[in-house]
């Protein structure tokens, strides 16, 4: 039996899905701890989660001032030495502001904030986050979306290279797999909904796989993703041996 | 000596904006119909301690790079006086 994975919930004035995360840990088999974000070190751990929410309020911009959070160095470090990252919704935000990630998130470009059930696609799979065990690409999964502020945009020249590398890892779509502008929630450039860093251990994502992880709440697709992390960790031969 | 600084930040152009777009239509409906188009941003208008006017417009600069304005989205510019010279009603 191995250990369950340790992550770090990182949590800033004005995130409110911390809970939902925490809460969901026993399902998952993680061993979570939130990490308040003026903490200048999130501990030993196996990932660390950016939850969503509107972290210092979204002030100025969405995660302009979190990305100075002091935790954030910590996450910058963990990130840098291949950790896996997770940022969802207002994370993601923020992993974009500390160039984590490149591009930026936007006003959606209908203006209002959406909350609604989103169908997408998997584009690829890679990173601990994406486990070819739990999702194909081409696999259509249905999330929860819960924002205003998800209009992917990036340079076209970031853009490809992203599609090239096969870092845009979800698109927004129809139930049938299909992209289109009616499929697109925000307007956000070429329907992206989740990309990689370049080694593929950081991943951000509109969508909210916490909250599609429970037969309750109406759908379990959420733990395919999260799911990916215990299958990822267990084939690292450091990870491995410590275990 | 304290200066006053209003830093004016907007989308780079070419990219959608559309709270400009939905502005523009509100004008359009009280029949202002001369008006082309609206571009939104953000004015901040800043009080701060510097030497000089070189160390203000390097602090400025060093203040929209780290944070005022995403270079990805924005760029920011500012009108820059000392704080002896702006309107009583300018001071904050």
């Amino acid at each position: 039996m191995t250990a369950a994975p340790r992550v770090a919930v990182v949590v800033f004035p004005g995130t409110w899905s911390d809970r939902d995360f925490l809460d969901l840990a026993p399902v998952l088999g993680w061993q979570a701890t939130a990490v308040w974000h003026a903490e200048s070190v999130i501990g030993d751990v196996d990932a660390v989660v950016l939850p969503g929410g509107f972290a210092h309020g979204d002030h100025l911009r969405t995660g302009a001032i979190a990305r100075f959070s002091p935790v954030m160095g910590a996450v910058q470090e963990f990130a840098d030495a291949g950790g896996p990252v997770i940022g969802s919704c207002n994370g993601f935000q923020i992993l974009c502001e500390a160039q984590l990630l490149p591009g930026v998130l936007m006003r959606n470009d209908h203006l209002q904030f959406r909350c609604d059930w989103q169908t997408l696609r998997v584009e690829s799979h890679m990173g601990p986050w994406l486990s070819a065990d739990e999702l194909a690409a081409g696999d259509v999964i249905r999330l929860p979306i819960s924002h205003g502020e998800g209009r992917y945009y990036a340079e076209d020249a970031t853009l490809d290279r992203l599609e090239a590398d096969g870092r845009v890892v979800l698109r927004y779509a129809d139930a049938s797999g299909t992209v289109s502008a009616d499929a697109n929630p925000n307007g956000s450039s070429r329907s992206i909904a989740g990309i990689v860093n370049e080694r593929a251990n950081v991943l951000g994502l509109m969508p909210h796989p916490e909250r599609a992880s429970e037969d309750e709440v109406g759908g379990t697709d959420g733990l395919r993703l999260l799911r990916s992390l215990e299958r990822w960790l267990t084939r690292q031969p450091a990870v491995a041996e410590r275990r | 000596m304290r200066w006053l600084a209003d830093v004016h930040v907007r989308l780079r152009p070419g990219i959608a904006d559309p709270e400009g777009q939905t502005i523009a239509g509100g004008l359009h409906a009280l029949g202002f119909d001369s008006v082309v188009s609206v571009r939104s941003g953000k004015l901040l208008r800043l009080t701060f301690e510097a030497d000089d006017h070189a160390a203000a417009e390097a602090a400025l600069d060093g203040m929209c790079r780290r944070l005022l304005a995403n270079p990805v989205m924005e760029t920011a510019d500012w009108e820059l006086r000392a704080e002896a010279d702006a309107e009583p009603g300018e001071i904050q």
